[in-house]
């Protein structure tokens, strides 16, 4: 088997990853392994690289082409894929779609919970609620970070059967979501 | 305070002892800051950088922490002087190569020590001999809070401190612990132990940081995630991991002495051998030698006084330091002559290791 980057030496490298739900295979030499960095620790290249590939696979959305770019410091999409870093702080709020999961896949949860500037009050610990006679209900979005969070949980102990489930149940709870 | 006194004066880790520092050389904790309203420094215009690095340099000297600091642009530092402030662990290789707009500021005893402009805006730094994580983040946090009175921190409640990588979001927190394992590396549990701290989330490198050769026996053990735990959680957690590492460490002497108390004997008479008589050593033998003595000291085989000038020459007779003391550029040959000369005058009054205590149970080992 050849190597699917450069497509002429033999493949030596195996890697196989989760990714949007499905398995995602790649076979590399040990040239390409290395200068893509598979060896790093942190797998950020590899993500970037399998997204880059998964992408010429992929049939054609029909997406505009149009690129997104910040406004407040003209870094785009692919600088971002090609640096593995952003431009300003703005950058954080213009590229956020399909930030979530990268984020997921470098730390632990997606949400700080340390130090803040003091300029920076806490928020608040619940949100208040509207009516006071409601009953005590967990919110939806609530539930979707306490799924998320048995998810990378489930991820974590490899229990894979248990992280598909609760994968279903965020895609059907997010397009809930998103329909209210 | 000028880059002359900066290096006459050795770093205050080297010389005061801390906890547990048999095992664990340094602690260093870093945080990672931005202002808001202006691009990265990896993206920003040299012109950007100026005016960034204006906005920071006197709200760091102003500092009551940085009196009489050194406090420099990376221009106005001289190739050799940079790999010095990289050999102390002072700056990264990376800030060493950065030109125009980046700057470094640190105190006289250089347990803090900052990076303007290098991936981030602000890297400060704070070092401390032995394990105290606690205590290096508590002088940093102090740090942190009074700029941010002076500086506008780009900040969001749900990622926390913005960095330039996303792999720093959140806290922008990475502590580290250089460890000194020569027990697990002679009984070859040493990879199962980087494997085992990876599946944690933490990350087991060499001296030098990222890609660098575990040399000297020497690695830095640190946290990956910065994103959804406190600070404290995060220090509290590499603390608890540290101290079941160090008391690994310290059972797998006790077996080597155990089970190999003449291959231990040959390693540090060796080490001692060569430091005490070779005229011409390269960086990685003296390291790997000097890390036997130190384990030499640890056992009782070698006075505890040493520990010190161990720890002075393991930066001492790094290429840069040398050009330094020989006030000129030297030639890779050049320096491993010097590098001798220099560690037979600093072991110039030490003894040979005594080994009577172990010597009485020899004769059942290696068999």
């Amino acid at each position: 088997m050849n190597c699917d980057v450069c497509q002429t030496e033999k493949a030596t490298v195996f890697f196989s990853q989760m990714a949007e739900g499905k398995l995602q295979k790649v076979n590399l030499c040990k040239g390409c392994a290395d200068e893509k960095g598979v060896t790093d620790p942190t797998g950020f290249a590899l993500a970037d690289m399998l997204e880059g590939m998964g992408e010429e696979s992929a049939p054609d959305t029909g997406f505009a082409p149009d690129e997104l770019i910040c406004d407040s410091c003209g870094f785009s999409q692919t600088d971002f894929k090609k640096t593995g870093r952003f431009g300003c702080a703005d950058c954080y709020h213009v590229f956020d779609e399909g930030f979530e999961g990268l984020l997921e896949a470098m730390h632990k949860h997606t949400q700080h919970t340390g130090k803040s500037p003091a300029s920076f009050p806490d928020l608040p610990a619940a949100p208040e609620s509207i009516d006071p006679d409601a009953p005590m209900e967990a919110s939806p979005l609530d539930e979707l970070s306490e799924l998320k969070q048995s998810l990378s949980k489930s991820v974590e102990d490899e229990d894979y059967e248990e992280a598909a489930r609760l994968r279903d149940a965020i895609s059907q709870l997010e397009s809930q979501i998103g329909d209210s | 305070m000028r880059f002359s006194t900066l290096l006459k004066n050795p770093a205050e880790w080297m010389r005061t002892p801390g906890p547990q520092s048999d095992i664990v050389i340094t602690s260093r904790v870093r945080l990672a800051r931005n202002l808001t309203s202006h691009p990265f420094p990896g993206w920003a215009r040299k012109e950007d950088r100026a005016i960034i690095m204006d906005e920071i340099r006197p709200a760091l000297e102003d500092l009551s922490e940085m009196n009489d600091s050194f406090s420099e642009e990376m221009t106005k530092l001289s190739a050799i002087e940079k790999q010095v402030l990289v050999e102390r662990h002072l700056i990264s290789r990376e800030h060493a190569a950065k030109g125009p707009g980046c700057g470094t500021v640190m105190n006289r005893n250089q347990t803090i020590s900052v990076m303007i402009n290098e991936e981030d805006h602000l890297r400060m730094q704070a070092i401390r001999p032995g394990l105290q994580l606690n205590s290096a983040y508590q002088s940093l946090d102090r740090i942190d809070s009074s700029l941010e009175e002076s500086l506008p921190f780009a900040f969001d409640h749900k990622y926390g401190y913005l960095t330039a990588c996303p792999t720093n979001l959140g806290t922008g927190m990475r502590a580290s612990a250089m460890l000194h394992l020569p027990g697990l590396v002679l009984s070859e549990q040493i990879n199962q132990t980087i494997q085992g701290a990876n599946k944690i989330g933490l990350a087991v490198r060499g001296l030098y940081g990222e890609g660098t050769e575990a040399l000297a026996n020497l690695f830095q053990i640190s946290n990956q995630n910065t994103l959804g735990s406190k600070e404290e959680e995060i220090i509290e957690h590499l603390d608890r991991v540290i101290t079941q590492l160090i008391e690994n460490e310290k059972n797998a002497r006790l077996k080597m002495l155990e089970d190999k108390p003449t291959a231990i004997q040959d390693q540090v008479g060796r080490a001692y051998a060569v430091l005490k008589f070779a005229h011409i050593i390269s960086s990685k033998e003296a390291l790997n030698h000097l890390s036997m003595i130190r384990l030499g000291c640890d056992l009782g085989f070698v006075p505890e006084e040493e520990r010190e000038t161990i720890n002075v020459l393991l930066t001492e007779i790094q290429p840069a330091h040398l050009q330094i003391s020989a006030k000129r550029k030297l030639s890779p040959d050049e320096r491993d002559i010097l590098r001798a000369d220099i560690i037979r005058s600093s072991l110039n009054g030490l003894t040979a290791p005594d080994f009577s205590t172990i010597l009485t149970e020899r004769d059942d080992d290696d068999e």
